[in-house]
């Protein structure tokens, strides 16, 4: 198992890491019996990202996924945020090996979950916005 | 510039000079086959034969006693399906082994189960070492053989060795130790310790990867590895690896000459690591603190997964492995870890420092300084220690 430059990269200097104070939507996905939680804050002004933030308790794919898909949501609108593949995120690491695809799923679902505490805290429901944020398939940890 | 730190002995070392030295004339000078009359072929087979006496001095074994392999995990294989399939045919079909053993040991024992064995997998409890009294209440008129490892690979506890050896020996049962992580390391006689049965490898003691040993106590008859020619006795056919074999001896004699003193000094480094390291908040080291090989410090972190542990220190120049389960491909902790009563949220924080000859206590001085930062930068980024810090969540009845 070899990881790429980039993520070697978004490892070692993570991009938009640590707690955010004054965000707008936070979401957790992950646990810890598995080895790996991504926290994603976002902070949205007019239905824009303006800056979003992550905590990461992982492996280096983990804290590298999420590094990335900070980069890629941050500036972005809500729609395109959401649009945000774990293929796009895994693309933009020059590839993950195979047992660690899990990791970009998690950053996809992280972002979801973000934006639907987003929309939780305006009063609305998110579910037919965001949709289900289902238990990671490729998440073959038994919980 | 970083210093470079090779802190992952118990995966393997680096050949030695001396054992490099000894090895090469058997490339292309003495190159001819031990089984040939004529004088290269001789020459072969006195080194071969000074080889085999090297190792079975080391071991306090007789020399027809010890058949070379390729590595730990054919003699592991073969001593134990060996057994197996020789006490089968006293009717005996049950073996003793512990939760922790290397997979060599474990996979191995798994597939006699399949064969219609049954195997007992005796637990380690929080220290790592198993009970003789659990191990003895465990023993039933079926069990033929006893399998327990001499040190543990991951957390290095060492195993009540010559009390299970006389425990077997009374009882009549065949007992097999897979000693790849203490020979060189700890004393070891197999007389004196009722051993039948010991695999090793030389590439854990500065000999190269693809040759090891296992000793057979004369008396313990178990089926041939490989039906071919007479080499080892016809138990195991096929042309000697006569370089290797004569490195791993070298590399035995070397060792177990010196063990005293790199003992001391291997016992120096890892005091000062382990008194430093458990100053980090909410860590722990694994394993019995006394029982240990001299050069094994394996600790989790709380908050941290041992995977980016180990890419941070490696970036800082630092070799370590970790008994992560993102380390080895495959998503579940380490089952050592979990055989010490670990719940997954601690073993993922693992990580195994293992020296060896070529380390000295600037190299301990080094992790000293590294390996905290790097631990509070991890920590600094993990929702689970946050999580740990504002008390949702409590690991430390494990610390």
């Amino acid at each position: 198992m070899a990881y790429s430059a980039k993520v070697m990269d978004h490892f070692a200097n993570p991009r938009n890491v640590g707690e955010m104070k004054d965000y707008s939507g936070m979401g957790e996905v992950g646990n810890p019996k598995c080895g790996d939680i991504m926290r994603m804050y976002i902070k949205v002004e007019g239905n824009v990202i303006t800056d979003v933030s992550f905590m990461t308790f992982g492996c280096g794919a983990a804290i590298a996924t999420s590094s990335m898909a900070t980069e890629m949501i941050k500036g972005k609108s809500i729609d395109d945020a959401l649009k945000l593949t774990n293929k796009a995120v895994m693309e933009a690491l020059d590839g993950l090996p195979p047992v660690k695809i899990h990791c970009s799923v998690l950053a996809e679902q992280a972002i979801k979950a973000a934006v639907a505490d987003y929309y939780r805290r305006q009063g609305i429901d998110p579910t037919p916005i965001v949709g289900e944020i289902a238990e990671c398939e490729e998440c073959a940890c038994e919980v | 510039m970083n210093r470079i730190v090779y802190a992952d002995n118990a995966a393997t070392t680096a050949v030695s000079t001396q054992v490099l030295e000894a090895m090469l004339p058997y490339y292309k000078e003495v190159y001819g086959n031990p089984s040939s009359l004529y004088a290269a072929g001789q020459k072969a087979k006195a080194a071969l034969d000074q080889a085999r006496a090297d190792a079975a001095a080391c071991l306090g074994a007789d020399p027809d006693e010890i058949y070379f392999t390729s590595c730990g995990t054919e003699s592991d294989n073969w001593a134990i399906k060996g057994a197996a399939h020789a006490m089968k045919k006293k009717g005996k079909t049950h073996i003793v082994t512990s939760a922790f053993e290397h997979h060599a040991v474990l996979h191995t024992c798994q597939a006699l189960e399949k064969e219609g064995f049954t195997v007992t997998y005796l637990p380690v409890h929080e220290n790592g070492i198993v009970r003789v009294e659990e191990l003895e209440a465990a023993l039933t008129e079926d069990t033929g053989l006893v399998t327990i490892m001499y040190a543990n690979n991951e957390i290095g506890t060492l195993q009540p060795i010559p009390q299970i050896g006389k425990l077997c020996r009374e009882k009549g049962i065949w007992f097999h130790t897979d000693a790849v992580q203490a020979v060189g390391q700890v004393p070891i006689d197999v007389r004196e310790q009722n051993i039948d049965m010991l695999s090793l490898s030389g590439h854990k003691l500065h000999a190269p990867k693809g040759v090891g040993a296992l000793y057979i106590r004369r008396g313990v008859r178990i089926p041939n590895l490989l039906d071919g020619g007479a080499q080892e006795r016809g138990k195991r056919g096929g042309t000697e690896n006569v370089a290797q074999i004569v490195g791993l001896a070298a590399a035995m004699k070397a060792a177990c000459a010196t063990i005293q003193e790199r003992r001391e000094k291997l016992a120096a480094m890892q005091d000062k690591l382990i008194d430093a390291i458990l100053q980090i908040d909410r860590c722990r080291l694994n394993g019995d603190r006394k029982e240990r090989l001299p050069g094994n410090a394996s600790f989790c972190f709380q908050g941290v997964e041992g995977e980016s542990l180990l890419l941070m220190l490696d970036l800082k120049g630092i070799s370590a492995s970790s008994g992560s389960a993102c380390t080895s491909g495959s998503l579940d902790p380490s089952h050592v870890l979990l055989s010490i009563g670990l719940p997954h949220e601690v073993a993922h924080g693992s990580l195994r420092l293992s020296f060896g000859d070529y380390n000295t206590m600037e190299d301990i001085d080094y992790i000293i300084e590294t390996l905290p930062p790097i631990i509070e930068r991890l920590r600094a980024m993990s929702p689970l220690w946050d999580a740990i810090q504002q008390g949702k969540v409590n690991y430390d009845a494990y610390m």
